[in-house]
Order: C-alpha cells, then structure tokens, then sequence
C-alpha cells in the first residue's frame, strides 16, 4: 500500500502550485502512471479520495493516464508492448533493448474551475 | 476551466533526500547496500552470515526496517556493530528520509559498509530510492521459481540477486537455475550469488564481492 504515501506526494505538489484559497477549485489533477511503475490505478484513486476527503481538495479526482509498458529492440529495432514488464523483444527474443516507456509516475497538470467573476480583474478595453 | 501544466516526478521530494544521503555516503566513503525481498526470504539471516564473516576485518553498519518490533536489530546487535531499528509502524517500505533521520545515530566515518535491510516486500521498495549504491535482492527457494516473473520491478531495480536457501532446493521442487533465467529475463546485468545459511554455500563469495565492492567507494 505504497499507493499512499504516493497520493501524499502528489497532494503535496498540488498544494505548492495552487494558492490555498484556490484548492477547493481543483477539479481534476492530471498524473501519469507507468504499466511498470508498481502503482496501482485503482490503490491510488482510493487512497487520494481518502486523504483529500474533508479538505479543500475534497472536490476533486485524479485522472490517471497509465502508459504502456513499451521496449524497443537494439537488434532487429523493433518495439514490443509487454504488460509484464519482462524487457524481451516479442519480434526476435533478443533481451537486448532498451525501455521507451511504462516506469512513469510523474505529474501532468491541474485543472481548475474558473474564478467566480467577482474575483476576476476586469480586462482592459 | 484553467489547466496548470505540471512535469515533476511525484516521487521528487524522497528523490531529494535519496541524493543528499548519497552525498553523506560518498563524503564518508562508505558503500551502501539497500537489502530487499519478501518477508522470510533469509535478509536478516543473510545479514548474520555476512557480518559474522567480516568479524573485525570490515566495519559493517546496518539500518533495518521492520513495519513492528526491533527482533532483527536485536539479532544483529549481538555481533557489537552500530545498528539501528526504523520501525515503519505498517508502512511497507523505508523512504530516503526515514534513512536519513536514522544517519545520526551512526559514527559513518568509521564504517566501510552500510546495510540497509528494507521491509520484507517486493513491490513498494522498487520505488524508493534511498540513497544506497545498489539495490541487492534476495529470493529464496521456497519463494517458486517464478517470483522474479512475477515482481519484475524489484528485479530490473536491483544489481545483485542472492538466491538463498539453495539447501533446501531438492525438498520444496525448485530449480534454482529457473529462478536465475527468470530474473536474467528481467534483468540481464544482474550479478547472481546463491547461498545457504545453513551450510553457509556461497557466504563467503558474497562477502568477498561485497568487500570489493567497499574499496572501490572508500575514500
């Protein structure tokens, strides 16, 4: 259940790019989650559910984008999709290659709902 | 709707931490170890034989992580060498600043060796970097050979796999090579030991790459 000291860290980059009085507009807070990352989607909604429950952040959601586990082929350059996460090119057998993608667990971005107008600085004609 | 664009690691903040323990490591010359597996595989066991091995001929610190008690730090104790408990209170895995907070209790300049013994789990500690040289994973016979199939993560993590309990192999149907051709699937790099605490196969080849591997960091 690493998934939440995970969902601590990403409340914690939230709060550092979101003023405090703006939190309870965060709707949606964008993270990219690797095949191969040892996360596990569904832990990690429930554990940010649990944790911003209660708080100003209470409105929002995570939304996951989980990225394939993809290697590429030294020998033949061929890419091969592996949910195992085993580096085995699926083209030729070779284990030489390299890792394109799957190990991510970075954050992409947050959303917020619009200030209310009285709160927005009119434009300037 | 306003969209702020945010790429950062979500782990960044222990990576932080994992990079000054690192720097603490290199200023005091030391070679560190982050010890992982699952709960039973033999990591304190494997921790005994080595600093029992050593005697006085390497200064061997160890750090160990449990989720409750200090029954490891009290097993390791007995060999008087500086050992401190991290207990996680239920927390599956050590992060960069527990370590971190535990460097005091510690004199670094007189060790050649840090053992870290994380707690027995072969998911979570994958993730965290701790500010150790290398990650050496340990599965034991009794595991199935298709463990390292089946925790890939941990295995593509780590540089040395110790498949322990090579004693019992014939009484519990494992084939040892199996499991070193899974984990070589995962991780072709991996430098592999097999050991028995029993008989004590294998220690002392362990012990003696370990002690390379100490010169190379000493400063």
């Amino acid at each position: 259940m690493h998934e939440l000291s995970i969902a601590e860290s990403i409340v914690d980059i939230v709060r550092q790019h979101v003023a405090p009085d703006r939190l309870c507009a965060v709707r949606s807070v964008g993270v990219k989650v690797g095949a191969y990352s040892g996360v596990v989607p569904d832990s990690l909604e429930f554990s940010y559910q649990a944790i911003t429950s209660g708080t100003p952040l209470a409105q929002s959601m995570l939304a996951l984008e989980c990225i394939p586990f993809v290697v590429r082929c030294r020998q033949c350059s061929r890419e091969s999709a592996n949910a195992d996460g085993i580096i085995l090119c699926s083209a030729c057998g070779s284990f030489d290659t390299i890792i394109l993608s799957g190990r991510e667990l970075q954050m992409k971005e947050i959303e917020l709902e619009d200030m209310a107008p009285e709160h927005v600085h009119p434009e300037q004609p | 709707m306003s969209v702020l664009t945010i790429e950062r690691k979500v782990l960044e903040k222990n990576d932080d931490v994992a990079r000054i323990n690192r720097g603490v490591f290199a200023a005091n010359g030391l070679f560190v170890v982050n010890l992982v597996s699952s709960p039973g595989s033999g990591k304190t066991s494997v921790l005994e034989q080595t600093v029992g091995y050593f005697g006085s001929s390497l200064h061997v610190a160890v750090i160990e992580g449990d989720c409750h008690t200090d029954l490891d730090a009290q097993r390791i104790a007995k060999f008087n060498i500086p050992v401190v408990q991290i207990v996680t209170n239920g927390g599956c895995h050590l992060d960069a600043k527990l370590v971190n907070d535990a460097l005091p209790a510690f004199d670094l300049s007189l060790a050649d060796l840090l053992v870290i013994e994380n707690v027995g789990n072969l998911v979570c500690p994958a993730n965290y970097d701790l500010g150790e040289a290398m990650k050496v994973v340990i599965v034991s016979t009794t595991e199935g050979d298709d463990k390292p199939l089946k925790y890939p993560g941990m295995f593509h993590n780590s540089s040395v796999l110790i498949v322990n309990k090579m004693d019992l192999a014939p009484y519990v149907n494992s084939n040892p090579d199996v499991i070193k051709a899974n984990a070589l699937k995962i991780n072709p790099a991996l430098k592999i030991f097999e050991t028995s605490c029993t008989t004590n196969q294998g220690i002392p080849e362990w012990c003696e790459w370990l002690r390379s591997q100490t010169k190379k960091y000493a400063v």
